[in-house]
């Protein structure tokens, strides 16, 4: 499936070093910066962060949904040897929707109200595809039976505010993967959705991933969804990849503090209840104007221990400590891997 | 029923039904939406209930209705000895000083063109109380005691980030010292390293102020950690209420089960292996709910019983009530349950959760119908057990 110029051992996805900036009135948005990343054919990986951590705006750049106009792209995303960034709008309108594709967080919004979804999803295949309208229609009609709606030969002719939200997120798996696409990004598909419907969602995407050996990118701030399908996971703060790991070695032994803040300070329904949550302290910080040194150095407790400050004033890079994991940090490996275990310790053991 | 420490809020067989309308000029009423369908329950002081549930489970309309934010079509609400359905907008004024609300949006909930003091001092201009000192300094002593800074005391909400506001909206719902706050969604909005700083101050004010909180979340997790008791919500109904490790550990509504089970759990070798119960479909339509026990076309215990008659919210150990003809006190093996998953052996130790006041024993359980018994072969059918990875 490669192209000739690249090795046939390059990962199915290849981002490195993208940054994304856009110009506003206060002064430059720096999203994502320096987003290095890759994923082997068929596995899942998860990028996790919060809001303004710029995980969304990193699955945007690989669908090529930034526009050029009024933000900078720059850096390399090889998908499958080809280079996408710099692709003519022609090129990544054929990639849309047919090699990749996308499921978004609401699916009301993501759905146009004035169709029925049956002209939603045969449109979808209309346009990568030369098919008659009856074939186009027996195809839907069976992805959606594919994707779980009871009674889809009625529901194929319903609106989506006929629907429930669930059924909508169902339609929209549906329409994402009518053309079997290689690349699926999803991101944040179940936020919108109660808990007992999410489960449905989420075991639905895990099943038709394995089924079409699709390669899934779930961007999620859920660390519960994290665990549930990734493989690997990548966290993402203040626009930058400050860790990735597989997720066992992310939940047994993450070494940014940043992660085992994340991983100390949510509540959970599988422990013994802690008397207090451990917060991490402060707030995330602007795009516009980020810390000097580490990104996450003024919520950091242990910036303190690095010699000369170099929290302060010198961006750490993304290292490997062990396989497969990668660290943006200051601190040697020993003493992360002391600070992590002792806290995760702590954690576990309740109040 | 009642606690020892005595009640601030005590709901009885609450009702609120928004009428359906016609479209066209007449715009006839044609049917109603029972957002919330009898409703009981109580918060005792300096007591947090939480009160959980999906979209659609009625949870928010609760909320509102303990207000009288929205009116309810019947029933009765006590806040703190005083009964309130009947009383005019402007005989509500005085107990507005004793209950207060938070609400789920901190950009929404705050007036964008009034400054922080402004939003936070409006109670007491309200209210028409000068608090000692003058309103300026109480305002600027609430804002250091929420962990904002009182020399803010000027600015515009949208100088602050989404927690800081919600702080704001804290800060103005202690105000007058409320004996009862009701909290709708407090933190859903927030990031989840910004959840817990939220989740802290509120229990630290509580047991500063002895505040007693009605707190309305969907999200298991989090209810877990600030409430006493917790009651489980579903389409208008109460389905369970009990102490809140009751709840977690031995739940007995099919129902709180299938939430639990479907909570996942952040640790990839818990959650990989677990197997769960998958609810099938979606919540019914609340304006055409289901006969019998609303949660019957979706339920794994479902009898046709359940299709004729409703099950009565019943007390079926100290302090543990249940709405259910056919109770769960065990899963079949394999099952996930909040308390195989604390008994399971992790890597890192893990403390034993102390044995919850009012669980149910199998003694109590006998006393049930013969046929309410739960029996693990009539469970296995309808419940989809493991993953199909």
């Amino acid at each position: 499936m490669t192209t000739p110029g690249r090795p046939a051992e390059q990962p199915f996805l290849e981002i490195k070093d993208l940054a994304v900036a856009f110009p506003t009135e206060d002064g430059l948005v720096r999203a994502v910066e320096g987003v290095s990343l890759s994923i082997e054919r068929g596995r899942t990986l998860a990028i996790v962060g919060e809001s303004g951590s710029g995980k969304s705006v990193t699955a945007q750049a690989i669908m090529g949904l930034i526009d050029r106009k009024i933000a900078t792209v720059t850096g390399e995303i090889w998908l499958d040897g080809q280079e996408l960034i710099g692709l003519p709008a022609d090129d990544l309108q054929a990639l849309r929707g047919g090699k990749v594709a996308m499921i978004f967080q609401d699916p009301m919004s993501s759905l146009h109200p004035f169709y029925r979804v049956g002209d939603q999803i045969t449109e979808a295949i209309k346009a990568h595809r030369s098919i008659g309208a009856k074939a186009a229609r027996a195809r839907a009609l069976e992805m959606l039976r594919r994707v779980g709606i009871p009674a889809a030969e009625r529901r194929i002719d319903d609106y989506p505010h006929q629907l429930s939200g669930g059924m909508r997120q169902r339609v929209m798996i549906a329409m994402a993967l009518i053309n079997a696409p290689e690349l699926l990004i999803a991101d944040e598909p179940t936020t919108a959705l109660d808990v007992t419907v999410q489960a449905q969602i989420l075991e639905l995407i895990t099943s038709l991933q394995g089924e079409f050996g699709i390669t899934v990118i779930m961007i999620t701030h859920d660390l519960g969804i994290v665990a549930d399908v990734a493989d690997d996971v990548a966290v993402m703060y203040g626009g930058r990849i400050v860790e990735v790991a597989p997720t066992g070695v992310l939940y047994a032994q993450p070494e940014m503090p940043y992660t085992l803040g994340l991983l100390s300070s949510i509540p959970r329904v599988d422990r013994e209840l802690s008397k207090r949550l451990e917060p991490i302290p402060g707030n995330p910080p602007s795009p516009i104007h980020l810390p000097l040194g580490c990104v996450f150095q003024p919520r950091c407790t242990y910036w303190d221990r690095v010699a000369g400050g170099a929290c302060l004033s010198v961006r750490p890079d993304l290292l490997a400590t062990g396989a497969g994991h990668l660290v943006r940090c200051h601190l040697p490996a020993e003493e992360r891997r002391q600070i992590s275990q002792g806290v995760l310790n702590v954690v576990a053991g309740g109040s | 029923m009642t606690t020892e420490t005595g009640e601030i809020l005590r709901v009885s067989d609450l009702r609120t039904y928004f009428p359906v309308r016609s479209h066209g000029l007449i715009r006839r009423v044609i049917g109603q939406v029972k957002a919330v369908d009898g409703v009981s329950f109580w918060v005792g002081s300096a007591e947090t209930l939480g009160l959980v549930g999906e979209s659609g489970s009625g949870k928010t309309t609760v909320a509102r209705s303990v207000l009288m934010l929205v009116r309810p079509t019947s029933g009765q609400i006590v806040i703190d000895g005083q009964e309130i359905t009947h009383l005019s907008p402007k005989a509500l004024m005085p107990m507005r000083r004793k209950a207060q609300m938070i609400f789920q949006d901190p950009y929404n909930a705050l007036n964008p063109r009034h400054t922080v003091g402004g939003i936070i001092g409006a109670p007491y201009r309200i209210q028409g109380i000068e608090p000692p000192g003058g309103v300026r300094a109480a305002v600027q002593a609430l804002m250091e005691r929420v962990g904002l800074n009182p020399e803010h005391y000027n600015r515009y909400p949208n100088e602050f980030s989404g927690g800081q506001r919600q702080r704001i909206g804290i800060a103005r719902a202690v105000a007058l010292r409320p004996k009862l706050i009701v909290c709708d969604e407090p933190v859903s909005a927030l990031d989840v390293s910004i959840q817990a700083q939220i989740i802290n101050l509120l229990r630290d004010l509580q047991q500063e102020f002895g505040l007693s909180y009605l707190f309305v979340a969907h999200d298991l997790a989090v209810v877990r950690q600030i409430s006493h008791r917790v009651a489980v919500m579903y389409l208008g109904h109460l389905m369970e209420m009990a102490p809140r490790e009751t709840i977690y550990t031995a739940p007995l509504h099919p129902y709180t089960h299938s939430l639990l089970s479907a909570v996942p759990i952040p640790d990839p070798k818990l959650q990989k292996g677990r197997s769960r119960i998958m609810l099938e479909g979606d919540l019914p339509s609340p304006i055409d709910p289901p006969s019998g026990c609303v949660f019957r076309t979706r339920c794994f215990q479902a009898q046709e019983r359940c299709s004729v008659e409703v099950p009565p919210l019943i007390e079926l150990a100290p302090g543990h009530h249940v709405a259910c003809h056919f109770p769960v006190a065990t899963l079949p093996a394999g099952m996930w349950t909040a308390r195989a998953m604390l008994e399971a052996e992790p890597d890192v130790p893990v403390h034993r959760p102390q044995p919850a006041s009012g669980q149910v024993s199998s003694a109590q359980l006998d006393r049930l119908p013969a046929d309410g018994r739960p029996d693990s072969t009539r469970l296995r059918p309808k419940v989809r057990v493991g993953r199909s990875r």
